[in-house]
């Protein structure tokens, strides 16, 4: 009964312009009818112009448990931040 | 900062949960149940208003009920899909819903015997689903809230074009009438059953509503649900089929008539006039295809194997 088909994450451009979109999973026998599943599934109303599947398997992620330490390095550079820097109000278009 | 601490904080601050995230195994296995629940009763809501499909009166019904029926298969699907987050196995899942060990709603218990029943599970049953569902769009479980963000939009079309079904046939002839307000008697209390038992008996509403999976309780879900169909009826021309149904000025809303609770849990043990007939037909559509999902593996490793001695 246990299904061999492997899991694939599905993401779609809603339209031109916008980046590919995270919209779920389906299980698929292979990459072709992972991408015809797609289609059927998450775009039977005109939801995207483009679909990316890619094995669930094949994903790294980064892992929550180490959220802090993992996003740290950004955590501390205020200065990357347009905001850091104090511009006298009378200076135009900056 | 302890992960349970930061499971709290999370639905504290009314943030989403996803999927990696350190959850407690009560949180999980709730979560597993309601969203495999919810999958398996689109997937069972298929058949009552698929019986219709062959025989839909009209080129133009056919199209927008077979539409709409395929919409219930991808709506069971994305929920599928948000249960295998939480690491349920879809197969596993399948095999509960045919042995009878996971439930459904009881509303697909009843048969369709007239194709009015096809309008009124759209206007009724639809839009039962809806009051549930709109409060869910933003439950405490990610994937389960998008989920429920994408078949809120498609539901809005199952509600309409139930309610223009039975429109146009209240515009009919006295027969066509009659067998409205006949599928009106039928549906209407069974209707009501679908947002649960009272909050007194609901064994997992407190627990459920903490945890911000269900963000209203089932008596209140249900208060508001009669409070918009009754006006809608008005419209239709239709009765509800309870005599103390009336406006209640001091609490405005409406009062409504007891549910009759002992039916519920028959048909929620198994003993509604189709339970045996919706999971038979579920295990044999499974079974059947058995040997599709076989064969397109094998296709699919045939062509791995090819791939890879072409290399
Ligand atoms: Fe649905
Ligand atoms: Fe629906």
């Amino acid at each position: 009964m246990r299904s061999e088909w492997p899991l694939y994450e599905v993401f779609v451009r809603g339209k031109r312009g916008l980046n590919h979109v995270h919209v779920g999973s389906l299980h698929a026998a292979d990459d072709e009818m992972a991408l015809h599943h797609a289609r059927d599934l998450y775009t039977r109303r005109n939801e995207g112009v483009s679909i990316w599947v890619v094995r669930a398997a094949d994903i790294t992620a980064s892992s929550p448990d180490e959220k802090d330490p993992f996003f740290a390095p950004s955590g501390d550079k205020v200065y990357r931040h347009p905001t850091f820097y104090d511009i006298p109000d009378d200076v135009p278009h900056i | 900062m302890s992960l349970e601490l930061q499971f709290e904080e999370t639905i504290a601050h009314d943030q989403r949960l996803e999927p990696r995230d350190w959850v407690p195994d009560a949180y999980r296995s709730t979560m597993v149940r309601m969203i495999a629940q919810h999958a398996h009763s689109e997937i069972i809501g298929m058949q009552p208003e698929g019986n219709w499909i062959t025989r839909a009166p009209s080129l133009r019904r056919k199209a927008i009920l077979l539409a709409k029926v395929q919409d219930e298969a991808g709506h069971g699907l994305y929920l599928y899909s948000a249960a295998e987050t939480l690491g349920a196995d879809r197969a596993e899942l399948t095999e509960k819903l045919v042995t009878g060990r996971q439930k459904y709603s009881s509303i697909f218990n009843y048969p369709t015997l007239t194709f009015a029943d096809v309008g009124v599970i759209g206007w009724l049953v639809d839009g039962a689903a809806i009051c549930n569902q709109v409060p869910l769009c933003r439950s405490s479980y990610g994937p389960y809230a998008r989920a429920m963000i994408r078949i809120c939009k498609e539901e809005s079309f199952h509600q309409r074009q139930g309610y223009e079904l039975l429109m146009t046939m209240m515009r009919g002839t006295e027969q066509q009438r009659a067998m409205v307000q006949e599928s009106v008697d039928r549906w209407w209390w069974p209707s009501l059953m679908m947002f649960g038992p009272p909050d007194a008996d609901s064994s997992h509403t407190a627990q459920s509503m903490e945890w911000k999976i269900k963000r209203h309780t089932n008596d209140e879900l249900r208060q508001r649900f009669v409070d918009m169909s009754v006006p809608q009826a008005d419209a239709l021309g239709v009765t509800l089929p309870d005599p103390d149904l009336r406006w209640n000025a001091e609490r405005e809303h409406h009062d409504f008539g007891e549910i009759d609770w002992a039916e519920f849990k028959q048909v929620v043990s198994g003993n509604g006039p189709c339970n045996a007939q919706r999971v038979a037909h579920r295990k044999a559509a499974h079974d059947e295809g058995a040997w599709v999902r076989e064969a397109a593996a094998a296709h699919a490793r045939k062509n791995d194997e090819r791939r890879g001695s072409a290399a």
